[in-house]
């Protein structure tokens, strides 16, 4: 009995499309957000989180379609993050069927974004995702932010900078190790276990996740909340039953 | 053919509940709805809600919908959905006032900071948790006892009536997740959130004749 850590894949959406390559055998269209989605709510996906990659903005809109009937299948929580700047784009998300938006690069450049997020749709769903790295300073290593996917560094100090999150009224914070993220040497954990026993609030793990192993650790030793993969997961290395199997022999909660 | 409403009073995602309500209606017709005068002519009202309760009120009295709810909540099948079952109570810490008063008790908000076994409890208190079948109700129809359901909030409800308690979940203590009384009942968590089980509830609801 107890709440259950969550197991969420995450899936790139391209112009509608999803990237990255899903490969289940099972599928007529390896693209299809609707029919990649129901096939992870089969195997027990607790929540899914879609990654709006599309660079043009004419293509901006097609996101809200995959939301639309996506949330039309699929009656788990959506949470959808990418190219998310102004409260009018929470808004339209949750509107198409998205339960949390995430927000990352315009939560540095306007902190105050989701402040007026969260005071208007409340915190449970607005989610701020943080891209952290470590650097060495001084004697100690650090993590720092950054945005662009990566590629800009912010001087933010990824600790205070979630806690500030948390004050301005992010229900959660989804955090990505940079320097995990696509390795599969696992989490992060030392960073996901600081950022997990500063804050009040939900840390959801990402990055790094390559053996079956590694999301025990991110629970045991990470003590996150929540833990995201997205290859793993699409290329059928690790099925998400497998996943929540093992952690329930280790004596972890999960919804089975 | 028989008419649900959504109540629509400008907070938070209702959009997911009228899509998981339509896909247990068949032919029944399901409304999003503002309108006091649509509300009073449903066949069942659905009450759902998200964001802070003071919000929540003052939105439901900007579109006089106050008293048609709690007509509504005397009359005809009628589910809260999370704000929506706390706002059927006496009092909320959250905004330190009144609420609709239709269920004895309080709404209380989990303490930050408290640890079990080495791990912080973080509130809200997000995901999935199992909910304990206090009593037999026709709503939980096939649904098993400590089945797990979605649950997103920071506040709970207490009872002051035990006997209106048909769910109870635990975090950190337990805490009424499920109450009823005659034609209503609310629960804490997201049934159109909670797939296989969240739709059997709303099935449940959409065919219940609001008698216990």
């Amino acid at each position: 009995m107890g709440l259950a850590k969550r197991i969420i894949p995450c899936l790139d959406v391209n112009m509608g499309r999803v990237v990255k390559g899903v490969n289940f055998i099972n599928l007529q269209d390896a693209g299809d957000p609707v029919e990649i989605a129901k096939e992870y709510d089969a195997q027990g996906a607790d929540e899914i989180c879609f990654l709006d990659i599309t660079a043009s903005s004419d293509g901006r809109g097609l996101i809200l379609e995959v939301i639309e009937k996506v949330a039309e299948q699929v009656f788990i929580p959506l949470t959808v993050g990418g190219g998310v700047r102004e409260v009018e784009d929470v808004r339209r998300l949750l509107n198409a069927g998205a339960d949390k938006v995430s927000i990352n690069t315009a939560a540095v450049i306007n902190p105050d974004l989701v402040a007026a997020a969260s005071s208007r749709f409340g915190s449970q769903c607005i989610v701020v995702a943080i891209d952290a790295r470590r650097q060495r300073k001084s004697a100690r290593e650090e993590w720092e932010v950054y945005t662009h996917g990566g590629r800009k560094s912010t001087g933010l100090d990824a600790l205070a900078w979630g806690l500030k999150m948390q004050l301005f009224g992010a229900g959660e914070i989804l955090l990505t190790s940079m320097d995990r993220d696509g390795t599969k040497n696992g989490f992060d954990l030392e960073l996901t276990a600081a950022m997990s026993r500063k804050l009040d609030i939900p840390v959801i793990a990402s990055g790094g996740v390559g053996k079956l192993i590694d999301f025990l650790d991110g629970i045991n030793v990470g003590l996150a909340d929540a833990l995201l993969a997205a290859s793993v997961f699409h290329f059928g290395e690790i099925k998400i039953s497998e996943v929540k199997k093992m952690m329930s022999q280790n004596g972890i909660q999960v919804r089975l | 053919m028989a008419l649900t409403v959504i109540v629509d009073y400008g907070m938070g995602n209702i959009k997911s509940v009228a899509k998981a309500v339509a896909a247990v209606s068949g032919k029944n017709e399901v409304a999003i709805t503002s309108d006091p005068k649509k509300v009073e002519v449903a066949d069942r009202v659905v009450f759902p809600g998200q964001g802070a309760m003071s919000d929540c009120l003052r939105e439901l009295d900007a579109r006089g919908l106050r008293e048609i709810i709690k007509e509504a909540a005397r009359n005809k099948p009628f589910l809260g959905i999370c704000i929506g079952l706390q706002m059927l109570f006496e009092f909320s810490e959250e905004n330190g006032g009144a609420c609709l008063n239709l269920f004895k008790g309080k709404v209380v908000r989990f303490a930050n900071g408290k640890m079990e076994r080495g791990r912080k409890l973080k509130v809200p208190h997000m995901g999935w948790n199992n909910v304990r079948q206090e009593s037999s109700h026709p709503i939980w129809k096939g649904i098993p006892d400590n089945g797990r359901f979605y649950f997103v909030h920071s506040y709970f409800v207490s009872a002051e009536q035990k006997n209106t308690v048909f769910g109870s979940t635990y975090y950190s203590h337990w805490f009424d997740s499920a109450v009823g009384s005659e034609n209503v009942f609310a629960v804490q968590f997201h049934p159109e959130k909670s797939q296989a089980l969240g739709l059997r509830l709303l099935s449940n609801f959409v065919n219940w004749d609001g008698c216990t």
